[in-house]
């Protein structure tokens, strides 16, 4: 049984106990224990269930690598799935739950798919599910989705209660792992001055050094570690992140590190997550290496564990796996297992070691302890369901030697180191097969490369390369060399290791019963039968293998089974290990929470809303908001008990028949000045703008390049050089920047200046039969007719505010579009409210603002356009000049299929029976299209009810509407069935204007 | 003007470090050459003031700075109730000459940061390298998901300015990445 040894264990606390469930049962730990280490000290082997067999699984290794124990952690809204045990630390009352089973972690139904295992190999979804065709849909998927997945999604409606930030931080040297080489590298980079950010994803300083027992510069390498952290820590140009992870590796030396803050410690008044997005000059990866599990049958059981990780729990959390251990290894680093657990009392049964020598340093201490050694040995089976019982070991390379059965409660196994490679790799950077040490390692020849060609990721330590001890730590000193960075190396004692036998399968013959027993991917169920059936059925690309088996697809993305995998795949297509390759390693480095992606940007702060000066008003009356752009206007506002269709009506005849008032601020307002400017603003629109008249306005349209419509609006000549362009809501940045693009990429020589000046102004739009009453009982402006004509501009003070007047109208009736400044706008509005009371100052909202100007025909950017319109389809020919050369979209308008009147056209729409028609609804057409769909030949672009008529109203682009006028036609509906709209004008209201005109 | 307010009308919070709304500035944008004596000229009137070098700022307090905000525009910051006449006092001075000079203040919205370190803030929210920014170097930069100009005085003193319609968005940005507990020991142990 795993348990608790009654002394050592370097990270934990024994004062300091700990509470927490595992699957509502309460269970005890120490302070500085991670989940994993508790539940091993609890005699927990068992911890979930895997993906596709729902076999037994147990821990197998002590970092971010582990494929197997993960839980659901915490509960409502705090609960996450999928957690690493083997990273999560202890805290008090932490709660986790096992995943993947029903109903019980001990007995679990699926695993009577581990029975059926034969009958679902590799493929086995794109085998099985073809046929019938629509049962993929309803019956196997839905099935499929059920028995699979891990973790339990959280519910819908929970909200993550934590936050969450990013940090952006500029560095010289992002260093990526503080083990022993990272830390030399801080050091030296440190002292040279430079600016550095050393992160390591683990809570702890030192890597695997101390566990190891290497001696570093004359020291045991927990006081060297101590050491050069405090160094560190007084050195201001470096930062040190413990618990932060660099999680992927960008173009340019963009890095992305995900701090855990607050998962230790929840409660605490701290950000959850940071993630922490660096400009580094150059990134060093000190990341070390995975061990590789062994491909023996049987190695997929709860006791069965990675060799170094036995070694962890021991050393670091004085916890073993069992009372008697089996250690397996095809190198001589695993003997450092059985010399760890002599050291803290546990028995070890044997040592079995497929090479057919052992007899470097290593293998001689463990033999001098008493230990047997069995070397030219394999084992063959692991018994036992829920926990190891004993193993069969056999002779390595014979098919029946027949066989020893040791009893042994854990089996730790050594497949050698692979380096992680990961961050050198997520830009691009190139591996060599390293026969010697049988892993990948960079290939210092080919760095990703940044902007200017050069590598901006370098490898030290363990992850340069599998070296270990001193050569690990050479490559520090080499690497900060090249860096243009003093080290000297510092000197670091481990015993000698003699070479590893490359095995990738054990037994070397082993037939396919026991093929079928060896896992490559613990959490995905991939076994070496299934690469090699892969192989078999014509898989010879190792990215193809992958999707086919599923094989390191799962959330641990392979870091166990990756090199195992394709091993197995190139012995069995016959290849070289470098000849199949590794699939592609791509960020982040493990799994990182949603929450630290998106930082602050939740709740109020997911998106930036903008307020105009009145928009606390709005609030305060209770209007109903809508989103134009990142504004909010107000759609209507509604009284107590009113529908919003009652509002919008109600609006809509108080203003038509006596006084409303709209908030106009968010209308685009851009000033083009220069000497140019005429000239400018004549390319811009589509009409003349040059022959405006200093304190006029004049409606423009804008069209892109291809000549479609994509902005309007009223333009005011301020003086002979000065023109202000009044643009739709949402298009004031846009339109400037397009404004910039031609004046700075094209047309950089003409003499115009543009300022966007949209939000110094607030402005108001007072309408109706008794607007300039309102205004000549605030006083200080003439505003009759002849003193400011339709289509006049004024500036003086009006009431007391500085105000431009404005005589234009979107609304038909008799109207005054006023700005003040911003600051004054809140005060402006109350003012004019306060005076209009007579006159039954009404404020409006955007629709009822839609509804008027619809029933005066006017188009609205997006509803009538869709950038696929150009203004001849609208019926404004009379806006677009031609006495002018050129303008922009002139050319595109020109083209063979917008200049033919074989177009939809704008028209008004009544429906017979004065319905409203629906928005969006299709003018239908004889016949079918090549698709069998109904032909159509028109469409509604904007459909209301005219609160003034009494009816249905609508706009919508008809083929050849315009020469239609009169004719019935049909639009369908979503319910199905036509309406039936006969051709009009668009103009409902007052068609000769003679009510604004007063 | 008693009737004028800002955008948040001084609000504050308080947390590692204090984030507070200034109130109104004044503030005109001047697009002209910025190399040309006439130029110089016309600012040197209107303010007192030299031409600030690239990215920096002449004049030292608020109601009375020249920035550099491009390589044809400076921002001039000053009393609020003056930005017209010094508007009329450049349009004057340049006469002739191409140029653009117009009152922004109440387009924008203007905020303190001190306390700590504000780069422990102002870090979690723009992308600018805050430790190679020199005192008084003006920054264009973003917020978050909107754009926002910034000085720093010193290490504990910066000033930031956005537009007015995202006023309460970047005071919420702001207020955020202050609260207790989130400093982030980068700048500051």
């Amino acid at each position: 049984m795993s348990q608790r040894l009654s002394t050592g264990g370097r990270l934990i606390d024994r004062e300091t106990k700990v509470k927490f469930t595992f699957n509502d049962l309460w269970m005890r730990g120490f302070a500085g224990d991670t989940l994993a280490s508790a539940l091993l000290a609890n005699d927990q082997m068992l911890v979930g269930r895997s993906f596709k067999y729902h076999r037994p699984r147990g821990i197998v290794a002590s970092g971010g690598e582990e494929p197997n124990g993960l839980v659901n952690l915490g509960k409502h809204n705090r609960h996450e799935p999928n957690q690493r045990v083997t990273t999560t630390e202890l805290f008090d009352n932490l709660r986790a739950t096992s995943q993947n089973h029903w109903p019980s972690l001990e007995f679990d139904v699926g695993a009577i798919n581990a029975a059926l295992s034969r009958f679902l190999p590799a493929g086995f979804y794109y085998k099985t599910f073809m046929f019938p065709r629509a049962f993929w849909k309803h019956v196997f998927e839905p099935v499929i989705r059920k028995s699979a997945g891990l973790g339990a999604a959280p519910h819908p409606e929970t909200r993550d209660p934590d936050r969450y930030e990013h940090f952006y931080a500029h560095v010289d040297l992002l260093i990526a792992g503080g083990g022993m080489a990272g830390l030399m590298a801080a050091l030296a980079a440190g002292k040279a001055g430079k600016r550095v950010l050393l992160v390591e994803q683990s809570a702890h300083w030192g890597g695997r050094a101390p566990v190891d027992g290497d001696v570093i510069d004359g020291k045991s390498a927990e006081d060297w570690v101590k050491g050069a952290v405090e160094q560190l820590e007084k050195m201001e140009n470096v930062t040190l992140r413990l618990r932060t992870q660099l999680s992927g590796v960008y173009d340019h030396g963009y890095a992305l590190a995900y701090e855990r803050i607050g998962d230790h410690v929840p409660g605490e008044n701290a950000p959850r997550h940071r993630l922490w997005r660096v400009r580094a000059g150059h990134i060093v990866a000190a990341t070390g290496g995975i061990e590789r599990p062994l491909s023996f049958p049987g190695n997929d059981k709860p006791g069965v564990m990675l060799a170094s990780a036995v070694r962890d729990y021991m050393v670091n959390y004085g916890v073993t796996p069992g009372e008697r251990i089996v250690i397996v290894t095809n190198n001589d680093d695993g003997y450092r297992t059985a010399l760890t657990a002599r050291a803290v009392g546990v028995e070890v049964a044997c040592v079995v070691d497929p090479r057919a020598e052992a007899n470097g340093e290593l293998p001689q201490r463990v033999r001098a302890l008493g230990v047997p050694v069995r070397t030219g040995s394999a084992i063959s089976k692991v018994k036992g369901l829920k926990r190891v019982l004993s193993v069969r070991v056999q002779p390595f390379a014979e098919d029946d030697g027949g066989y020893d059965e040791i009893s042994c409660d854990a089996v730790a196994m050594s497949g050698g180191w692979s380096p992680v490679v990961h961050l050198w790799s997520h830009c691009g950077g190139k591996l060599n097969w390293d026969e010697a040490q049988a892993c990948f390692a960079p290939d210092p020849d080919r760095p990703p490369t940044n902007q200017n060609g050069k590598g901006f990721v370098t490898c030290i330590g363990t992850a340069a390369g599998g070296l270990q001890g001193d050569a690990a730590a050479k490559t520090v000193g080499l690497a900060m060399k090249g860096l243009g960075i003093d080290a000297k190396d510092i000197p670091v004692e481990t015993a000698p290791e003699a070479p590893l036998a490359p095995v990738w399968v054990m037994p070397a013959y082993a037939g396919i019963k026991k093929r079928a027993k060896m896992w490559l991917d613990f959490q995905n169920d991939v076994k070496v039968s299934d690469v090699m059936l892969a192989a078999q059925e014509g898989y010879e690309s190792v990215e193809h293998t992958k999707r086919y088996t599923t094989l390191g697809m799962a959330t641990d993305q392979g870091k166990l089974s990756n090199i195992n995998g394709l091993a197995v795949l190139a012995e069995a297509l016959d290849k070289g290990i470098p000849q199949v390759g590794t699939t592609t390693f791509r960020p982040p480095y493990t799994p990182i929470s949603m929450g630290a992606i998106a930082g602050e940007a939740k709740g109020e702060l997911f998106q930036p809303l903008r307020r105009t000066p009145i928009h606390d008003w709005h609030e305060e009356q209770g209007a109903y908001m809508e989103p134009v752009g990142h504004w909010r206007r107000p759609y209507c506002f509604p009284r107590d008990g009113e529908s919003h269709a009652d509002a919008v009506n109600r609006e809509i005849d108080a203003t038509r028949r006596s006084l409303g008032l709209l908030d106009a601020s968010t209308l685009g307002k851009i000033i083009v000045k220069g000497p140019d400017a005429p000239k400018f603003m004549d390319m811009l629109y589509t009409n003349m703008m040059s022959s405006l008249k200093p304190g006029k306005c004049r409606y423009g349209l804008m069209c892109s390049e291809n000549g479609f419509l994509m902005d309007d609006g009223v333009v005011v000549r301020l003086d002979d050089e000065t023109f202000l362009c009044h643009t739709t809501s949402g298009g004031a940045e846009n339109v400037h920047a397009h404004m910039e693009d031609w004046l700075q990429c094209e047309w950089w020589d003409w003499q115009v200046f543009t300022a966007n000046v949209t939000e110094q102004w607030a402005q108001v739009a007072v309408v109706g039969p008794n607007a300039r009453k309102l205004l000549e009982k605030l006083g200080g402006m003439d505003v009759s007719k002849d003193a400011l004509p339709f289509m006049a501009m004024a500036e003086g003070q009006l009431g007391g505010f500085d105000a431009r007047v404005f005589r234009i109208s979107f609304s038909g009736e008799l109207s005054f579009e006023i700005a003040v400044p911003a600051s004054q706008g809140r005060a402006f509005w109350d003012a004019l409210h306060e005076a209009g009371t007579e006159w039954n100052a009404t404020a409006y909202g955007t629709e009822a603002l839609h509804v008027m100007r619809a029933e005066k025909g006017f188009i609205m950017i997006g509803d009538e356009t869709d950038g696929t319109v150009i203004p001849q389809d609208l019926g404004l020919n009379w806006a677009i000049s031609k006495k002018k050369e050129d303008f922009l979209g002139k050319r595109g308008q020109e083209r063979t299929f917008l200049a033919s009147d074989d177009r939809w056209q704008l028209v008004g729409l009544e429906t017979l029976d004065g319905s409203v028609l629906p928005d969006g609804a299709y003018c239908i057409a004889p016949g079918k299209n090549a698709n069998g769909q109904g032909n159509v030949q028109g469409r509604v672009t904007s459909t209301y009810y005219s609160p003034t008529l009494s009816r249905g109203i609508a706009m919508g682009l008809v083929h050849k509407g315009p020469d239609r006028m009169g004719e019935v036609v049909e639009f369908n509906t979503v319910q199905g069935g036509t309406v039936s709209a006969t051709i009009v004008s668009p103009v409902f209201y007052d068609p000769n204007g003679e009510k604004q005109n007063v | 003007m008693s009737k004028a307010v800002s955008a948040l009308q001084g609000a504050v919070q308080a947390g590692f470090t204090e984030v507070k709304e200034l109130g109104l500035v004044g503030m005109v944008t001047l697009k002209a050459d910025l190399g040309a004596a006439k130029t110089k000229k016309a600012v040197k009137a209107a303010t007192g003031l030299g031409m600030p070098k690239e990215r920096g700022m002449s004049g030292d307090e608020i109601a009375n700075s020249v920035a550099w905000m491009a390589p044809d525009e400076v921002l001039i910051l000053c009393e609020h109730g003056k930005a017209d006449a010094l508007v009329a006092t450049l349009t004057k001075q340049l006469g002739q000459a191409h140029h653009l000079a117009v009152n922004v203040s109440d387009a924008r919205a203007v905020f303190k940061i001190e306390g700590s370190d504000v780069r422990e803030v102002l870090g979690k929210l723009t992308p600018a390298d805050l430790s190679a920014l020199a005192p008084r170097e003006m920054r264009r930069s973003r917020l978050a998901q909107v754009p926002a100009a910034f000085w720093m005085d010193d290490t504990s003193h910066a000033t930031l300015i956005c537009f007015r319609s995202v006023a309460q968005y970047v005071f919420d940005l702001l207020a955020n990445a202050a609260q207790e507990g989130g400093a982030v020991g980068h700048y500051t142990s």
